[in-house]
């Protein structure tokens, strides 16, 4: 009888502790980043955001430690070497942008095995035990034809800029597009182009089709490509319609000045690389004892009319878009995913 | 005694050995964690698959020649282990015997033309990685589940990784070194020209030495595989490199047909744990490439000084 009381209150205490949750300090915890890309700026940008928000992170205590580690040759196995290392230097927790979203998985698993929480963004791993952060691109194309639904309620006719061929995120974005097109059907997809989401790509793209092309409404895009279509249109002399951008710098100087001039309208949506910071408190959240989904959906960084000056006087030439993410943005998008 | 210790055979042999210790003392030092049955457990499991594609590097340098493919062709051995191992084994052993068959080929062509095995083996490379392509798109597929069983054992007392080299050590040793047929494969790359006057087939020897190449190559595949537990045609780009800084490291002279098993496991341990070394010391990954070269331009300084005193002698 005795031993059954003692069982009831230990059940009771452990109901107690796991109901209150957020309740553990972690403080003394430490966060390491596995990264196994540094050569693009939208990675450099990535490491200068998680060295702004963490330092600032250490020197306020939330947490002891925050350290970047960069794989040298984006290769698989070099970088389960580093988590392994990662694992044995004692780190509570690692953030990871990996190299392969299933080759990782052994050294992935063995982490979790020593008891380490794991948060994949951006190159997300399948592992069971590892916490994502992905990015609907998707949805990210679904939400332009969205936006020109709302635009131009009459609709029109779409030129489509496509990414690389035959990358996923290509597949994913045009998917999206089209699934919007589909159910607006006011809209129709004249011609689609490979721009490679690189600006001088799109602008031969789309100059070598133009001659072709009837008037055209919008331009849906991908991210990269969207200065080169301006520039293919002005070039020959056309009116320029309504580009969707990607929060490129050269991009958003462009509706900047054609903003100014004429006033242009449209719209612009990448992922920021600042996702890495939102990662971090993913995992300074998981640490602390919340609750986390094990999917959760990264928020896209988008620019509108009236924010256009803002995100552009924080973007450096060259550069894409930027946004840090704070403890309160992570709470959100957990909340988020939670439902 | 002293005068057999510091003869420079012996120096020679106990070098890998004696760089080995070391590095396992600095990492030790730094960070005591490791000094456990995890710890070492982690550490070295992914230098098996490293230390038996430097076996497989070393029977290929024993007859003095190059693998340029042993990465590439590890790769291929992936992709067939996390697809058709795993649905249809017939077909993934007949796949993998294969890639033997392919390498057994590959030594009687350069044999027999008197071909440059760096040439060939490059442009075989490019084959490998696009079959391996053509089998697993894009990353994915899973381990076979004995394999995933052999390399997650917890066998008591010592890690699995230990025992597994020692393994390899032993037997690739005793069958190279300690048998009268190994004696003749390694004269295949000491003098070539003695061993075809007693009588013995060259070409044969080549086959024989690329088979084996292509057996551990193989082996490497399937253990990286256990680890890693799904495939990706590049997951072994590196292999290439790490198989011959590792044999050199361990010991293997590029010609000349003198090798050491026992050296090429040393040698790719000590360039796996190089790799912890630098970066439980901080350095930044863009350095510890050059760090690495590093390490194995003082180990092979060391070797030189120690051959010049044999010279001396």
């Amino acid at each position: 009888m005795e031993r059954m009381l003692q069982g009831v209150s230990l059940a009771v205490l452990a109901l107690a502790l796991a109901g209150g949750t957020a309740v553990a300090d972690t403080s003394d915890k430490r966060i390491a980043l596995s990264n196994n890309y540094a050569g693009n700026s939208w990675r450099q940008a990535m490491l200068r955001s998680w060295d702004k928000v963490t330092s600032q992170a250490v020197a306020d205590g939330v947490v002891a430690a925050a350290d970047a580690f960069t794989t040298a040759e984006n290769q698989v196995t070099e970088q389960a070497a580093m988590i392994q290392n990662l694992v044995l230097q004692g780190y509570d927790a690692i953030v990871l942008n990996a190299a392969s979203p299933d080759a990782l998985n052994g050294a992935v698993r063995e982490a979790c095995d020593a008891g380490i929480t794991v948060v994949s963004f951006d190159g997300i791993v399948t592992e069971p035990c590892a916490w994502r952060i992905a990015v609907d691109f998707h949805q990210m194309g679904k939400d332009e034809v969205l936006y020109l639904a709302e635009k131009m309620p009459d609709g029109g006719k779409l030129l489509e800029i496509r990414g690389l061929a035959g990358v996923f995120v290509d597949d994913e974005i045009s998917n999206g597009i089209h699934e919007g097109v589909a159910e607006n059907p006011q809209f129709e997809i004249v011609s689609s182009v490979h721009g490679d989401w690189d600006q001088a790509v799109a602008q031969r793209a789309v100059a070598g089709i133009l001659p072709s092309l009837p008037e055209i409404d919008a331009i849906v895009t991908q991210g990269g490509d969207g200065y080169g279509a301006a520039q293919a249109f002005d070039a020959a002399g056309r009116d320029i319609p309504l580009i969707i951008m990607g929060n490129r710098h050269d991009e958003l100087t462009w509706w900047k000045e054609q903003k100014d001039a004429s006033g242009y309208e449209t719209m612009s949506v990448s992922i920021a690389p600042g996702v890495a910071t939102l990662a971090f408190w993913v995992a300074q959240q998981i640490l602390d004892g919340a609750e986390v989904p094990q999917d959760l959906v990264v928020p896209f960084l988008r620019i509108d009319q009236d924010n256009l000056e803002e995100n552009l006087a924080n973007t450096e030439p060259g550069g894409v878009a930027n946004v840090e993410y704070t403890l309160e943005d992570a709470q959100a998008v957990i909340a988020a995913g939670g439902q | 005694m002293t005068r057999v210790l510091l003869a420079p055979r012996t120096l020679r042999a106990i070098l890998p050995a004696v760089s080995l210790a070391l590095l396992l003392a600095a990492i030790f030092w730094l960070q005591p964690r490791t000094m456990s049955y995890t710890g070492l457990n982690l550490m070295l499991n992914l230098a098996i698959p490293i230390a038996l594609a430097t076996i497989a590097q070393m029977f290929v340098l024993c007859v003095n020649e190059l693998d340029l493919s042993i990465g590439a062709y590890v790769g291929y051995v992936a992709c067939v282990t996390a697809t058709w191992l795993v649905d249809n084994p017939p077909l993934g052993i007949a796949a993998l015997l294969a890639g033997i068959l392919v390498y057994a080929g590959l030594g009687a062509l350069i044999h027999l033309r008197n071909l440059p095995s760096i040439v060939v083996t490059l442009g075989m490379s490019f084959v490998w990685l696009g079959v391996a392509v053509l089998i697993l798109p894009r990353p994915g597929g899973t381990s076979p589940e004995w394999i995933r069983w052999l390399m997650k054992l917890h066998t008591p007392v010592v890690p699995f990784p230990i025992i597994a080299a020692t393994v390899i050590a032993v037997v690739v040793h005793v069958a190279l070194m300690r048998t009268a047929y190994g004696s003749i494969l390694r004269g295949a790359g000491g003098n070539p020209r003695a061993i075809d006057r007693a009588g013995w087939s060259l070409l044969k020897i080549k086959v024989v030495m690329f088979a084996l190449a292509g057996l551990f190559g193989m082996l490497a595949g399937m253990a990286l595989i256990g680890l890693t537990t799904s495939g990706d045609a590049n997951i072994a780009a590196r292999y290439t490199l790490l198989s011959i800084a590792g044999a050199i490291l361990g010991g293997c002279e590029f010609v000349g047909g003198r090798v050491s098993p026992a050296g090429a496991v040393i040698g790719a341990i000590t360039l796996t744990l190089a790799g912890s070394f630098l970066s439980f010391l901080r350095i930044s990954p863009d350095w510890q490439i050059g760090a690495t070269g590093a390490i194995l331009i003082l180990v092979l300084a060391l070797r030189a000084l120690i051959n010049r005193a044999e010279e001396r002698r």
